[in-house]
């Protein structure tokens, strides 16, 4: 019998829709796989079996007596720790919300339960998205399948690493700087971050309000088509939404895996190659490009000046807006309460001694550096300025996409470390998201598609390394065109999917 | 501390200027930025949403609506509508506070730049220029339980209700009011009082200040002449009646003239108004070190009212207060001394809708500035509390005009109106009060009158008129005063006459 746990979302849909195989049979495959090797990963914070099980069996009912149902009804599907989920334990990684159970679901999340899909669980990530390696969970690190010594990429290292161990067929991420994306290069598989807007931010935790997007994470370029189409659109309950409805993803994904990109200008972005890119990196990179040529494409250097300062940027409007937006874990309303230790028990003393304890170094180290950032006298010089190398950047893009159909990058400048390799170094490790954080400042979609292995320089066995795509907002179609001709090229000359050579777990 | 100065003493050598900050609660059906339904008395947390709650997760959306009437509040204080303004956060942590920031407007307010020319008890008018008005939501309701007088200090623990937590709120800010002298009190209660007035007009509040819908903080410093810089200021926290607003401004006009005369300074802080004691106390010191570190709302888009929009609002502002008096004073003829009475008084919404209920405006004036004010004083009760209503005094004063009755009964069909008999012909019918008209029972009470005084009818052919009155006297004791004195002295005539 065929290893369900090895199948697309998309042949899973399928299968599910001849009847060739029941929602439980499938739900129940994944939660055997998880039983088997998340120990080893541990992609995940909180397993759902029961809940999902319970969905799968309805699903299956209401199948047998010939309702019409959504086209991914009964596939299963894991969910980010940062998005809030009714009746689901929702951390965003930290101690400060152990024990929270949410009252209500994010958008997202009731999209995928009104298509039926039984969740999972929820996945592991660096608290309150604020990594790039998973290793500032509170709960523990993931582990790379591709090397169990190795980081799985972060925030999202959980979701990610959930599709590389073949424990979820779908899962959800969210990218403020490259959670979905960077995750995705280093485990080999696919993640998308969207339009900014295109998909609801209701019931994410937020980290930073003006960058953050929830996105698909999968292990092909078609099944993130299929889940953006289901988890985007207008969000009457978030008012950054895009009313506008979304482009045809699946048709482009569709046309793109045809592999004919003729008449699709590619331009390859100068500022984000040669210095810091591992040399294997570089070198995938490059053979990319040479199959975007061969499928028709026009492939031009451009050159986004700006981009030199979006990290600094991007590290000052993040921890400005974070500061912010966590001042609401105070052991007032929920979550973790600390008393203080003597002294009286004031509410002051109490919310201090709470986020004391209940926040990881990386987050303070945050919510401090956006404190400072926003405060009186140092605002212009900080935010402000923040703000205006944004603009720049934006008019980079602006610049760039008068030239071009999408802009093209290594996801991640390197293959994945190891655990703990950076974790002493915090600009070290925010260099990871060097290629990825223009994107999130401007607003415009991204993709990352696994493009080959190469050697770590430390040494070890080689890693997976993914291509980005950008294109401009609100055209996210030309993503999953250019996308699924890349991965379709790229399949054709490993003769099957990146993640087959990935080592045997468990 | 030091002795107050005596109030007069020190208005005639400081010159104190104001600035006054009143938060009105827009009366939208649901809060600033979530559907939880907005009603007054709920139980405690029971009008929330994720949202209000600031719980993980949740979103804020604009309430249309209340920009709405935020824009009708700057228009009717002649203020400019913003093309386009933010909403910004401000942050600081307080149990009441959801999320630990307070959504407001910062440096893009949705109006500013107005003014309202404000009347006092006299007659003399002051204008009051608007800084700004901007939208904002209130905090949840803290109760400190345990301690003394349900302060903070000494409290066994402390309750929160986040029912109004979300509240939208439009903020008032004034400029400096400068050039009141000794009536910075009075401009300062008329200022208050005309917004009052002016958020029931529109319609966007019921404005009620017992139950908090309009707060007021009140800024005031001296200087010692006009020209003078600017002095210290204190801004004294949540002045919940007009009276208070008054009392308040005197007791800090007061209190800080008292300090300069002493050659200390004043110190800028905020201070708490008792309202029992008619003191202001210190509360937290402003400086530097408070620092709201504001930023633009990422959760938010700019709200830009459209100028078509912000016209249609503007063509459908209702009549306001000051216009609307002067229409009334206008159709009603009344002096300026009388209609400053009456509004003084707080009859002129009492005598508008008897006017409508069919009395002249001069008979209504009378009834309610008159007898029932009267009323009003001894039973030491607000006008508008007497137990009758404009529509029962217009009905009074129809059976008044159509001479069913006359003034002297239609006293008696009010005593039985405010003692719950019914409407006033109710009362008539029941206590059988009605003026006699059928002639035949005059007549009979006239001839019994005649007979009883016989020279009268000498006298009277005699060409004295003089003693009819006795005879009308005589024929109203027999009918009980239920006789229209005019028609008795008509038979009286005729009978004699003939």
């Amino acid at each position: 019998m065929t290893d369900l746990t090895r199948l697309s979302a998309a042949d899973l849909a399928q299968k599910l829709r001849r009847r060739e195989v029941t929602s439980v049979e499938v739900t129940q495959a994944f939660l055997d796989r998880i039983a088997a090797v998340d120990g080893a990963v541990h992609a995940y914070l909180h397993v759902n079996a029961e809940e999902a099980l319970a969905t799968a069996r309805d699903v299956d009912a209401r199948r047998e007596v010939g309702e019409e149902l959504h086209p991914l009804a009964g596939v299963p599907i894991a969910v980010k720790d940062v998005v809030v989920t009714r009746g689901m334990p929702s951390t965003a990684g930290s101690k400060i919300l152990e024990g929270w159970v949410p009252p209500y679901d994010a958008t997202l999340v009731e999209k995928i339960r009104d298509a039926r899909m039984p969740i999972l669980g929820k996945t592991n990530m660096d608290e309150f998205a604020m990594g790039s390696s998973t290793e500032h969970s509170a709960y523990g690190n993931t582990h790379n399948p591709w090397d169990l010594e190795r980081i799985p990429g972060g925030s999202g290292g959980g979701s990610a690493a959930a599709l590389a161990s073949f424990t979820a067929p779908l899962a959800i991420g969210t990218d403020t700087g490259g959670s979905i994306r960077q995750p995705g290069a280093v485990t080999g598989t696919v993640g998308v971050k969207p339009t900014y807007g295109s998909v609801s931010r209701y019931g994410l935790i937020a980290l930073a309000s003006s960058l953050d997007q929830a996105g698909p994470v999968t292990r092909t370029v078609m099944d993130s088509a299929l889940l953006h189409e289901l988890i985007g659109g207008h969000d009457p309950r978030d008012s950054t939404s895009i009313p506008e409805p979304l482009p045809a993803l699946v048709e482009a994904a569709a046309q793109g895996a045809g592999g004919d990109l003729s008449g699709v200008r590619v331009g390859v972005v100068s500022q984000l190659q040669g210095e810091g890119y591992q040399e294997g990196v570089q070198a995938r990179f490059t053979e990319s490009l040479e199959l975007l040529r061969r499928a028709g494409a026009e492939v031009v250097q451009v050159s986004c000046p700006h981009f030199e300062y979006a990290l600094a940027a991007y590290y000052l409007i993040l921890p400005a807006e974070a500061s912010s937006n966590l001042a609401k874990f105070d052991g007032m309303r929920f979550g973790l309460r600390v008393e203080p230790e003597d002294g009286p028990v004031t509410a002051e003393r109490v919310m201090a001694a709470t986020r004391g304890a209940g926040f990881g170094d990386e987050v303070k180290r945050r919510i401090i550096l956006g404190t400072y950032a926003l405060s009186a006298g140092y605002y212009d010089a900080y935010y402000g300025s923040a703000q205006k190398v944004r603009t720049l950047i934006q008019q980079d893009f602006d610049a760039a996409f008068e030239q071009v159909d999408v802009l093209v990058s290594p996801t991640a400048p390197t293959t994945a470390f190891k655990l703990g390799e950076k974790l002493d170094d915090p600009l070290a490790m925010y260099l990871n998201d060097v290629a990825t954080i223009p994107a999130n400042l401007a607003g415009i979609p991204g993709i990352s598609v696994p493009n080959g292995l190469a050697e770590p320089t430390d040494g070890g066995a080689a890693m997976p390394t993914g291509f980005q795509v950008l294109a401009p907002a609100k055209a996210d179609d030309r993503l999953y065109r250019v996308g699924a001709a890349l991965e379709a090229a790229l399949e054709k000359s490993w003769g099957g999917p990146l993640l087959d050579r990935a080592p045997e777990l468990g | 501390m030091t002795q107050l100065v005596d109030y007069a003493d020190a208005v005639r050598r400081f010159d104190p200027v104001l600035g006054i900050e009143v938060h009105v609660e827009l009366g939208t059906r649901t809060k600033m930025f979530c559907p939880a339904e907005v009603e007054f008395g709920g139980d405690p947390n029971t009008q929330t949403t994720p949202v209000s709650l600031g719980l993980p997760g949740a979103l804020p959306v604009v309430n249309g609506t209340a920009v709405e009437y935020a824009i009708r509040i700057g228009l009717a204080l002649n203020c400019q509508i913003a093309e386009s303004c933010r909403f910004a956060r401000k942050n600081y942590f307080y149990p009441d506070v959801p999320k630990n920031f307070q959504t407001s407007q910062y440096d893009e307010p949705i109006a500013f730049d107005g003014w309202l020319d404000v009347e006092l008890e006299d007659g003399t008018v002051h204008r009051v220029e608007i800084e700004r008005a901007h939208m904002e939501e209130d905090a949840g309701k803290n109760t400190h339980v345990g301690g003394a007088a349900g302060r903070i200090h000494g409290a066994d623990y402390s309750l929160v209700d986040y029912n109004r937590a979300g509240i939208p709120l439009v903020e008032i800010v004034t400029k400096p009011i400068t050039g009141v002298g000794d009536r910075a009190p009075e401009v300062a209660r008329a200022y208050v009082q005309a917004l009052r007035d002016i958020f029931r007009a529109l319609d966007v509040s019921e404005a009620r200040m017992e139950r908090g819908n309009v707060r007021a903080d009140v800024n005031l410093s001296l200087r010692a002449t006009p020209d003078a810089p600017l002095g210290t200021r204190t801004e004294t926290k949540n002045v919940n009646s007009f009276r208070s607003v008054e009392r308040a401004v005197r007791y800090e006009v007061s209190r800080q003239a008292a300090i300069l005369d002493a050659g200390d300074t004043v110190v800028q802080e905020t201070r708490h108004w008792h309202e029992d004691t008619g003191i202001t106390t210190s509360g937290r010191v402003k400086s530097d070190a408070e620092d709201y570190r504001y930023f633009p709302e990422p959760d938010l888009v700019p709200v830009e009212p459209s100028r078509e929009w912000v016209e249609e609002i503007r063509a459908g502002l209702p009549e306001l207060p000051q216009a609307h008096r002067r229409r009334l004073q206008d159709e009603w003829g009344y002096a300026d001394a009388e209609m400053r009475d009456v509004v003084n008084a707080g009859a002129l919404d009492l005598i508008e809708a008897t006017v409508a209920a069919g009395s002249s405006p001069a008979a209504a004036r009378k009834w309610w500035m008159g007898e029932l004010a009267r009323r009003a004083k001894q039973d030491e009760v607000e006008l508008a509390d007497l137990a009758i209503t404009p529509a029962q005094i217009g009905e009074l004063q129809g059976l008044v005009d159509s001479g069913r009755i006359n003034d002297k009964i239609a006293r008696q069909v009010l005593d039985g109106v405010l003692a719950g008999e019914g409407d006033p012909e109710q009362v008539v019918v029941d206590r059988g009060l009605e003026i006699v008209s059928d002639d035949g029972a005059l007549l009979s009470a006239i001839d019994e009158a005649l007979a009883a005084q016989p020279d009268v009818v000498e006298k009277v052919r005699g060409g004295n008129q003089g003693p009819v009155g006795a005879i009308i006297g005589a024929v109203m004791k027999t009918t009980k005063g239920q006789a229209d004195a005019k028609r008795v002295r008509e038979l009286i005539l005729e009978r004699i006459g003939s």
